[in-house]
């Protein structure tokens, strides 16, 4: 969830408050920068410092999805001023740290138009990528939507709104393609012999905490382990060309871009 | 009521003075930790032995006090005779009873809101001089408690706090006068450094970290841009009080990533100052990053110890600097006398025999980003090294991690932050760090202990051969000072971001660190 992929840390404070850069500014409820020359301006700034994340057209990746009429934390402009600003506490949306006021309005414009884009035409079916979801898929065995589903791998209730289709489809080719930031998978031996494969829920210098493929969760300090292997981009999930046909992607990519939470 | 008194019975005597004759020989009282880092020589060292590498795991925590805050934490308390004196985030200050962790006093700073800064309302810690205790105040203010009660002897404004300026380093007491650096680096302000009369607040002097048209320096900066130019000094130096000289690190010049209404040199943005105590006169600098558009500030502490330079040995100064690049230099001229990088770094080919650094193309921030080692945070930043005599290593919490350097626009406006750029993290770069022990006179690795993540908090070394450090993920850890060897670690359950400070409570050795809104002090537990 990136719109300004800038880290806050001036004086090394990745993780403190985010100050506003001018208390006295009062923000007002309308964007004062439309112009064509600020929507000029607004697309570079995206382009330079949030595309990366967002995709080149708003279209999502690793943050959400910006071509949609209707942001969920930013309802009206003044709201989308903040978010750019401040970021969004608990996500991976940092203030935006290298744009000034005029700029972050700029940025609002140009996000604002990323929306009045047509949403893009998808050929598959969700009705039946859905079902393929939840027979042949076996998808929901690690995948919880509306609360239905295993808990190993990402919860999907909202994953339209937050991935692009042409991400959705290449974490079902390739699922290792498109690992989430931190996602790490390790292999472990501990020194009395057992080994386990799981995925890192959490580590410091001394211990690690894992949960296994069958959902079981594990703690090690590293010094009773006689191996740990990080097996960096790679994924528990197979990809799915040896088991559906191109058709079948396409309609499970369409279901996937419906999954949009309650909207 | 007959309870609390006797409890109290049992308590050592409070609030003794601290003169400036205790604070010079602080050496000789290993039992208390009297200035920022411990001693004038900065060198986060503490004589006492009590806990060493035979004992260290039978470390346990005695007591835990929680702060009211939601701010991070980077105090680094002082202790007088049993008593913990604590600034919080804002500059409230507490005193707390180091056999209980209970409070005895508290003074609570309701910061003005007009205050405002880069990085939240942190605060680093306190002095003592005789029988008062003085905080910097985030809205820019220094404020002189009674020791024994906590109220306001005086209190004055030190910078305009809606102007940018604040403070977040802890003062430094020496002879009559309280030494206190400004930050608002982000914000073009114009820096400098200040003492004030210990007794009434009146100012001593100022020293101006930007000159003045027509000022020696100025000529360092183009145009008009010296009068925005930042170098703020927010990190607490040391003291020499054989020389009477104050040593103090500046921080950026501003704007942080453009540099181009500012051609030159910026001086004395990023240098080490030599000043005289007694009227802030400059005696000498040292410029590390000259025309930095990085933001590597050189805030760390500087460390007073001997060097043996090719042969000769010196009294110097030993500074491991943001920009990746560990520093002797002579401490009675400034003369460079060696240096290296100590963490990884992509800017610079070297330094030459003068210390500026050589230049690598491509290290210059531009519009659409480029990757830089280290990142704006630095191969190291404000948190503390260590010094050891026993051991004659040098300890640094070091960082190996890069960033996309973004320039930008710089738009001066009063009170607003004026960057023109910022700068990203590697997208797929987990940030990777160690504490590292380096040979003093050279900054040769003698050993290294891999860190999970980037280091963030400071190193105390101690006579028990030790060396204490804090992570990122929480763990509060020793080291055998000789080869880095982990000794022990407890989890404290919240991100470290402080100095370890150890000293005598009721006779017996504790160590203390700050974690989450919370400080623990741990001590030796009977098996």
């Amino acid at each position: 969830m990136r719109l300004a992929c800038i880290v806050l840390s001036f004086a090394f404070a990745a993780t403190g408050q985010v100050v506003p850069f001018d208390p006295e500014y009062v923000i007002p409820k309308e964007n004062p920068r439309t112009t064509p020359a600020d929507l000029k301006a607004g697309r570079q700034l995206f382009l330079g410092q949030c595309a990366r994340c967002h995709g080149s057209n708003g279209e999502g990746g690793r943050g959400a999805v910006l071509a949609h009429p209707r942001l969920r934390h930013a309802p009206d402009d003044e709201a989308l001023f903040l978010v750019i600003r401040d970021g969004i506490k608990g996500t991976e949306m940092p203030a935006g740290f290298a744009v000034d006021t005029r700029e972050t309005w700029q940025l609002v414009a140009y996000v604002r138009s990323l929306g009045r884009i047509a949403p893009e035409q998808l050929p598959g079916d969700p009705k039946r990528g859905r079902q393929l979801y939840q027979s042949q898929g076996h998808c929901s065995q690690c995948h919880i939507v509306h609360g239905e589903g295993g808990s190993l791998g990402p919860e999907l209730t909202e994953i339209g709104s937050r991935r692009s289709a042409a991400h959705l489809r290449a974490a079902l080719l390739n699922p290792a393609s498109t690992l989430p930031e931190g996602f790490l998978q390790v292999r472990l031996i501990t020194r009395q012999g057992l080994g386990i494969t799981g995925l890192r829920l959490n580590e410091d210098t001394f211990s690690i905490q894992i949960v296994d493929l069958n959902g079981g969760l594990h703690s090690f300090f590293k010094d009773d382990l006689k191996e740990l292997q990080r097996e960096t981009g790679k994924s528990p999930m197979p990809g799915v060309q040896s088991t559906f046909s191109p058709a079948q992607v396409d309609d499970l990519v369409a279901y996937l871009a419906s999954l949009r939470g309650n909207e | 009521m007959r309870l609390t008194i006797c409890a109290l019975a049992l308590l050592p005597p409070l609030a003794a003075q601290v003169s400036f004759d205790r604070l010079r020989q602080s050496d000789s009282e290993p039992g208390n930790w009297l200035t920022y880092s411990g001693a004038y020589s900065a060198r986060r060292y503490s004589g006492l032995n009590q806990i060493d590498r035979a004992n260290v795991r039978q470390l346990r925590p005695v007591w835990v006090y929680q702060m009211q805050t939601t701010e991070r934490v980077e105090t680094s308390p002082l202790v007088v005779d049993g008593v913990m004196y604590l600034s919080e985030p804002g500059g409230s200050v507490t005193a707390l009873d180091t056999l209980t962790g209970r409070p005895l006093w508290k003074y609570v700073r309701t910061v003005r809101k007009e205050a405002r800064g880069c990085c939240g309302q942190v605060n680093r810690g306190v002095a003592i001089l005789n029988d008062m205790v003085y905080v910097g105040a985030f809205d820019s203010h220094l404020v002189a408690l009674d020791i024994k009660s906590g109220i306001v002897r005086w209190d004055v404004e030190v910078g305009e706090p809606k102007l940018g300026y604040s403070i977040t380093a802890a003062p430094l007491a020496l002879k009559d006068k309280i030494v206190v650096g400004i930050a608002g680096g982000e914000y073009g302000v114009r820096g400098f450094l200040d003492a004030y009369d210990a007794r009434t607040g009146a100012r001593a002097w100022r020293f101006w970290t930007v000159p003045a048209p027509g000022e020696p320096g100025s000529e360092t900066w183009s145009g008009g841009s010296a009068k925005i130019g930042a170098a703020p000094t927010w990190v607490t130096g040391a003291y020499d009080p054989g020389r009477n000289t104050v040593f103090w690190g500046t921080g950026n010049p501003g704007p942080d990533w453009n540099g181009d209404a500012r051609l030159g040199d910026n001086l004395y943005s990023d240098c080490l100052l030599a000043l005289d105590g007694d009227t802030g006169r400059l005696k000498w600098y040292f410029q590390f990053t000259p025309h930095d558009t990085h933001d590597w500030d050189s805030t760390e502490v500087p460390v007073l110890a001997d060097a043996v330079v090719r042969g000769e040995k010196h009294q110097a100064v030993l500074f491991g600097n943001r920009n990746a690049f560990y520093y002797v230099l002579d401490r009675g001229t400034g003369k460079f006398l060696a240096g290296r990088p100590f963490a990884r770094q992509t800017w610079a080919k070297g330094l030459d025999d003068s210390g500026k650094p050589i230049r690598l193309p491509d290290s210059e921030p531009t519009p659409e980003g480029a990757k830089i080692y280290p990142d704006l945070a630095g191969g190291t930043n404000w948190f503390s090294p260590s010094y050891s005599p026993q051991t004659n290593l040098f300890y640094v919490p070091s960082r190996d991690v890069g960033g996309v350097y973004l320039k930008g626009n710089a738009e001066y406006k009063p009170g607003a932050q004026f960057n023109g750029g910022g700068q990203s993290p590697i997208v797929g770069e987990d940030p990777v760090g160690a504490i590292r022990a380096l040979a003093p006179d050279t900054g040769e690795l003698k050993w290294e202990f891999k860190l999970h993540s980037d280091a963030g908090a400071g190193v105390l070394s101690t006579a028990g051969n030790l060396v204490f450090a804090g992570t990122n993920e929480g763990d509060f850890l020793a080291l055998d000072a000789s080869t880095g060897r982990p000794l022990w670690h407890f989890q404290t359950g919240a991100v470290i971001n402080a100095n370890p400070v150890s000293y005598l409570s009721a006779g017996r050795q504790q160590v203390a660190i700050a974690s989450g809104n919370s400080i623990f002090a741990f001590a030796l537990v009977d098996q």
